[in-house]
């Protein structure tokens, strides 16, 4: 976990870096979730304090956004395309596989932290539907069969 | 007398040739998504370790071809030579054989399917010879990342032109007579869009360029942002010009970074060269752009939402009885315009109005960028002029369907459009058609169907989507989606009962009159197209408790035709439940218990044994 004090210099450089005007608050919650892989309340709390506009405000933000989290976030992300062509390509079957494999009922991270599993609303890869994101890397098409592989590699490397 | 904007324009193009200094002949590595996915990073670095890093000489960049599903894509140019599914070992050969000698390695060229035939010219390629290539005539053909490649391809002189005449109504005038519409899906008059914001009273005025691309099923935008970033650039600055702004923010996807960070280098390189911020070309006439990243919200494509993002609130949309041309960003008039438009725009400056509309219908003039993807051979972005039939354009240049099935369905614009039946193929596709069928145009996703996509769930999909992107804000778009997406749901299931049509009906409805935004007015359009042509599938469903196409996995089960399994293991080996067993050459048999019904033994028995029912 991080200290209150390493989340306040997260939020402290997000804005040093992106700007303190009130337009910026998405992208400056974007730079915290992307340095410390979530958003924590006190980072809000700085932030909101920094812009001057009021904390709700923040909160509703980084509630409203798909790619902000509240929660901390399982280490390797895996982001399952969802998008039609995806979709009419498998994509539900992966993510039930995915699900099973990595014992999630529907999105988060799982047990161990190690894996965050995410739905996600067409990487515009559709070419190469069925996708899967690991880590940011594009794969497709992905068969149910090739899940073990993909993240067995991953895994093994996370060591 | 300092020079005119015209004469600086042409003393950087010529500086930027000058620099660039191609060989004879040179390799262009297709560096989109789809190609940096197949592996094309490592081809890249394979050809910078042979030749040297920064040869610009011999090797470049490029945007996506938008032939995908050969990637990762070569050519070897200027000769036009096209080289599918390179793999890091053929750089050799490729470097020693093609860019040192011209010779042709006919093993990497493209194979038409049905006959057999090498085609090695790009041209020459049934998927790209159907195409005329407007919004996309430099993506591909140039480094992304280079503003010299941009300036000797004459992006920027348009923008030039339009400074040196220092006439906005002029450029106004122009667009107008060009008949373009908006190509993010509402279709409205580009030209029309910016008299109305010119005219709105206030000093300050923005200029927004909608990269939210949303719509699943379409990446056009993606591929013109990462690969033709200039031009994007050049079309807000003349329309900036002609409205009179001197802010504009480019609102890009938060799935799209490889499209931020290009754009992010795009302006910079600009800003250096005097071709953007203050004092442009010498013309006294400033525009500055800046980046503002979406953080994952599909309706942040509707413009009043989009307007409140930009401002850093969540993007909720509001009534628009007052337009966002009149109050948008921070209450100030503001156009807001979709990639593939900003980008027809330079051309029509260049070409003329009356060249524009000598390309595609009458009330659509000029081409559309489709994403054809699904079942169908060729996926990909092609590029055609409007009027073109769906059927020219899914067999022709798409190749036709997939894997062994039959075509059943076109889906197209996204989670708003709907979906139209085979005998509707013979359509020419144009906004008002589109419409007038029940679907609608969209950004130009074409979602190819066959008989094993059932359309309930189709629906039943886009319901789901709609429900998790509804903002909430307005109770019927919140609510009612909701209830559609638990019907279909529970029809999907097997649980469905006979009223559920009738409920689903009203739903729609409702929805589509009394939501506040396009989002929710729009939602009901996927299942009311599912409704109109394939009511049967959906009383299949409710009455018989059956799934034609075998996708509803509560309605179907997969079994082995005993008498058709030649014992080739090749379904034992690929389901990823063990469920099936059997030894080589004996026929195998599927363990009901286990079964996830994910169909992979379906997709890979060679004899077709694998039932489902």
């Amino acid at each position: 976990m991080h200290s209150i004090e390493s989340i306040k210099r997260a939020a402290r450089g997000a804005l040093s870096k992106i700007g303190n005007h009130p337009d910026n608050l998405t992208m400056v919650l974007q730079e915290v979730q992307r340095n410390l892989g979530h958003v924590p309340p006190e980072a809000l709390k700085e932030i909101a304090a920094s812009m001057n506009v009021p904390l709700s405000r923040a909160y509703s933000v980084a509630r409203f956004y798909k790619s902000l989290s509240l929660s901390p976030r399982g280490k390797c992300s895996i982001r399952v395309c969802t998008g039609t062509a995806c979709h009419v390509r498998g994509a539900g079957i992966l993510l039930e596989n995915l699900r099973n494999l990595l014992d999630i009922k529907s999105e988060g991270a799982s047990k161990d932290s190690k894996f965050h599993l995410e739905e996600v609303g067409c990487v515009g890869a559709c070419a190469m539907a069925p996708v899967v994101v690991v880590d940011g890397k594009v794969h497709g098409p992905v068969g149910p069969a090739d899940l073990k592989n993909l993240l067995g590699i991953k895994s093994k490397r996370k060591k | 007398m300092t020079e005119s904007p015209l004469k600086k324009f042409e003393k950087l193009a010529k500086e930027a040739e000058s620099t660039l200094k191609r060989g004879k002949r040179f390799a262009c590595v297709c560096t989109g998504t789809g190609c940096l996915g197949r592996g094309a990073d490592e081809i890249l670095s394979k050809f910078e370790e042979k030749l040297g890093k920064g040869r610009v000489s011999k090797i470049s960049k490029g945007g996506c071809r938008g032939f995908c599903a050969q990637g990762p894509l070569v050519v070897i140019e200027p000769d036009g030579i096209l080289y599918c599914h390179v793999s890091p070992d053929d750089v050799d050969e490729i470097t020693d054989k093609s860019i040192e000698r011209g010779e042709i390695i006919e093993r990497l060229t493209y194979k038409d399917p049905s006959s057999g035939v090498h085609i090695p010219l790009l041209k020459d390629i049934p998927f790209f010879s159907g195409q005329s290539k407007l919004a996309l005539r430099h993506v591909g053909t140039m480094d992304p990342e280079s503003l010299d490649c941009a300036l000797a391809a004459g992006v920027y002189r348009a923008l030039a032109t339009v400074l040196e005449r220092n006439d906005p109504d002029w450029v106004i005038e122009e667009i107008k007579a060009s008949g373009l519409r908006g190509r993010g899906g509402g279709g409205f008059s580009a030209g029309k869009k910016w008299e109305a914001c010119k005219n709105a009273a206030g000093d300050e005025k923005f200029f927004v360029c909608n990269g939210d691309e949303g719509d699943p099923g379409a990446f056009m935008d993606r591929s013109i942002m990462e690969g033709d970033p200039h031009s994007v650039l050049e079309g807000m600055a003349i329309g900036a010009f002609a409205i009179g702004a001197s802010r504009g923010f480019i609102y890009v996807r938060e799935e799209y970074p490889l499209a931020t960070a290009r754009l992010e280098k795009a302006i910079k390189d600009a800003k250096e060269r005097g071709l953007l911020g203050e004092n442009i070309l010498g013309s006294g006439f400033s525009f500055n752009v800046s980046i503002s990243k979406g953080a994952g919200a599909f309706v942040c494509g509707e413009s009043s939402a989009l307007m409140k993002a930009l401002m850093g609130f969540p993007g909720e949309p509001r009534a628009k009885y007052i337009r966002t041309v009149v109050r948008g960003y921070n209450d100030k008039p503001t156009v807001l315009n979709n990639v593939e438009t900003l980008v027809n725009v330079p051309a029509i400056i260049e070409r003329g109005a009356k060249w524009f509309r000598s390309m595609g219908t009458k009330g659509s003039p000029g081409t559309k960028v489709f994403s054809l993807v699904g079942k169908v051979k060729n996926t990909g972005l092609v590029e055609v002029p409007m009027g073109m039939t769906l059927r020219d354009i899914v067999e022709k240049i798409g190749g036709g369907v997939s894997g062994k099935g039959e075509i059943k369905a076109v889906q197209t614009g996204g989670p708003s459009g709907g979906c139209l039946p085979a005998d509707k193929l013979d359509i020419p596709v144009d906004f008002d058609t589109l419409t007038k069928e029940g679907s609608m145009m969209g950004s130009g996703g074409l979602v190819v169907m066959d008989d094993r996509t059932c359309m309930v769930d189709v629906a039943r999909y886009f319901t789901s989507f709609l429900a998790n992107e509804s903002c909430g804000k307005c109770v019927p778009c919140r609510e009612g989606v909701r209830q559609m997406h638990l019907i279909l749901e529970r029809i999907c299931a097997g649980k469905g009962e006979k009223e559920d049509i009738q409920k689903l009906e009203r739903l729609c409805d409702t929805v589509a009159r009394a939501s506040l935004c396009g989002l929710g007015k729009s939602a009901p359009n996927p299942l009311l197209s599912v409704l109109k042509y394939f009511r049967d599938e959906l009383t299949a469903h409710i009455e018989e408790r059956r799934c034609p196409a075998g996708v509803c996995r509560a309605l179907v089960t997969y079994r082995i035709e005993e008498s058709e399994c030649t014992g080739c293991t090749m379904c034992a080996r690929v389901c990823p439940a063990n469920a099936i067993t059997g030894t080589a050459g004996s026929p195998h048999k599927i363990n009901q218990d286990l079964c996830t019904k994910c169909g992979a033994c379906y997709e890979v028995c060679p004899t077709c044994a694998v039932k489902v029912e």
